[in-house]
């Protein structure tokens, strides 16, 4: 009796604890909520007190000055092409490499665990110049090519030891029932690595989306310029009015928000199964 | 495994399967890297189409290059709190959140949000909090410590970089380590309370020891993203107040893209780079060493 007791007591003492945790977590989010819909004088006057009404007028402000559409577009356009182009292109050689075990392909493979550990910023220099050299710069497509390159170490290392978990007689089968070994990938193997697939998509778009140094790097113009950029820029033009600043920041992380609303579950077992491998 | 016997159509499947990804990771990884140790024995200064070879004079000057290794130093320092305080925070918030609490999915959700944003962005909320939010509190409760803002001050502006990682990385690490604590097998757990082991002998003997391969990996994680810190360090003091918080990362992007001294910018690079892989590989190595089996 006593001890029941002392663990329900304990019980509530631990939650209570961490919805404080919680709250410090969340703070910053609500504060920037709530400013978003302040005018600056109220803002700068009392960060603390809640907005009067619901003003749209900073959020049009944001919308506008920091071509929300167009970033948004952009930012979209390189995430699901980079990440798509990474899955599958991460997939086939894995596949390839575990089911042709030469000399040649295991060296390989090992390359390509090994320059994992090489970090972006090694490597932006030379990047730079060399693809400023070939006027590839400036360019979304450029850019989209650079993430496959950058992230199919990673997604091939994770493939490869999923693909050694599908029966190799699965894929005999449909070769001696007559398909090509491009048939059998996309229509047995491919399936077969779905949650694999899922995972690997999921670490990929929050890596993409919230990129920072490589597009700021690469996309020079505006109008091609993703949701991180332009609100860097519109942060450094209009830093005096904290309003717009305010719901441009909410603008920029609505999004993923929502997706994440829905996917929660999801996303939170895919960075679980990501980091075991 | 059934191959094509005919020379062509074997090397056609191999040019569908590797070619893309492999093309990709040439061109843009390894090429550029080892293009990028060529480029540190040259003078380029991203403009000129020539550029001459200078030998080794500019690793020289990376070791000449004060500013460069005081950033090194304040890095150093970032890493070593934030290795500790963001894996201290994750673990506990792990194992607060796999004791079947009532609602522990939502905590765990909730912790994690910071890690759909990007660095950019969180540094700019946290901008605001340090220098505006926290400073009306301060001055209206009368509290000194927030009453000018954090980030003003190259002392407080540090832990203001530091408090917003620890922030940022502790939600990730917290999803890394439950994983690991799910995987602890109960039974072994089960057999020790039987033999009278209480909660901390439990945690101390079987659960820290099994769970090492998940502080091998949040540690490399937390290690690597810190040494190469560069988004919210822009974002939330841009280095300041006077270059007092510029961590190695913004001086190698300032050395090459603002100082137009690509070569050196380049050569310190890469000297980062192999000290953190020498500090990676040894903390890797070392922790293989303590993994245990269940």
């Amino acid at each position: 009796m006593d001890t029941a007791r002392k663990g329900f007591a304990g019980v509530w003492l631990k939650t209570i604890g961490l919805a404080l945790v919680l709250a410090l977590f969340i703070f910053p989010f609500i504060f920037l909520l709530i400013n978003s819909f302040k005018a600056n004088t109220a803002i700068t006057s009392n960060p603390l007190s809640l907005p009067q009404s619901l003003d749209w007028t900073n959020y049009r402000n944001a919308f506008e000055k920091m071509s929300y559409t167009a970033s948004f577009m952009n930012s979209l356009t390189v995430t699901i092409l980079g990440v798509a182009l990474i899955s599958l292109f991460a997939a086939m050689t894995a596949h390839y490499f575990v089911r042709n075990q030469t000399k040649f392909n295991q060296y390989t493979f090992m390359m390509m665990v090994a320059a994992m550990i090489i970090p972006f910023q090694a490597i932006m220099i030379p990047l730079v110049k060399i693809y400023g050299t070939l006027n590839m710069l400036d360019n979304k497509w450029a850019l989209i090519y650079m993430y496959l390159g950058f992230g199919s170490p990673l997604a091939v290392f994770i493939y490869h030891g999923f693909v050694k978990g599908v029966p190799a007689e699965l894929e005999e089968a449909a070769l001696i029932d007559g398909c090509t070994r491009t048939q059998t990938f996309f229509r047995i193997v491919f399936p077969v690595l779905a949650p694999t697939t899922a995972t690997i998509s999921i670490l990929n778009v929050l890596w993409i989306w919230n990129d920072f140094l490589l597009p700021s790097l690469i996309l020079v113009s505006p109008h091609n310029r993703t949701l991180p950029l332009s609100t860097f820029s519109f942060y450094g033009t209009y830093s005096v009015d904290y309003g717009p600043l305010m719901a441009g920041l909410v603008l920029t992380i609505l999004p993923v928000m929502l997706v994440y609303l829905f996917a929660q579950r999801y996303i939170i077992q895919g960075v679980m199964q990501g980091s075991i491998k | 495994m059934i191959k094509e016997k005919e020379w062509w159509p074997r090397l056609r499947t191999r040019l569908l399967f590797t070619g893309p990804t492999l093309f990709a990771f040439l061109t843009v990884m390894i090429v550029p890297f080892i293009y990028g140790i060529y480029l540190t024995f040259t003078n380029w200064d991203g403009i000129a189409t020539t550029h001459t070879l200078v030998g080794f004079e500019n690793y020289g000057k990376v070791f000449q290059d004060e500013v460069f290794w005081k950033s090194f130093g304040l890095t150093l320092k970032y890493v070593l709190f934030t290795v500790i305080l963001v894996n201290t925070v994750a673990f506990l918030l792990a194992f607060g959140l796999t004791r079947g609490l009532k609602g522990q999915n939502i905590f765990r959700a909730g912790f994690f949000i910071p890690n759909l944003v990007g660095g950019i962005v969180l540094g700019l909320i946290w901008q605001f909090i340090f220098s505006n939010v926290l400073v009306f509190i301060g001055e209206k409760a009368g509290i000194p410590l927030f009453s000018t803002s954090w980030l003003a001050d190259p002392q407080k502006a540090f832990w203001a970089l530091i408090i917003v990682t620890i922030w940022q990385y502790a939600g990730y690490m917290m999803v890394i380590y439950i994983a690991g604590l799910m995987s602890v097998p109960n039974d072994i757990l089960e057999a020790a309370s039987i033999d009278g082991a209480n909660g901390w002998t439990k945690l101390r003997t079987m659960t820290l020891p099994l769970m090492v391969p998940s502080f091998i990996v949040c540690i490399f994680l937390t290690l690597q993203r810190g040494f190469m810190v560069y988004d919210v360090n822009l974002s939330l003091t841009k280095g300041g107040p006077f270059k007092s918080t510029e961590m190695v990362s913004m001086h190698v992007y300032e050395k090459a893209f603002l100082s137009r001294d690509y070569g050196l910018g380049q050569a310190e690079a890469l000297v980062l780079f192999l000290l953190v892989a020498v500090i990676t590989l040894l903390q890797v190595y070392f922790g293989k060493k303590m993994e245990v089996e269940a």
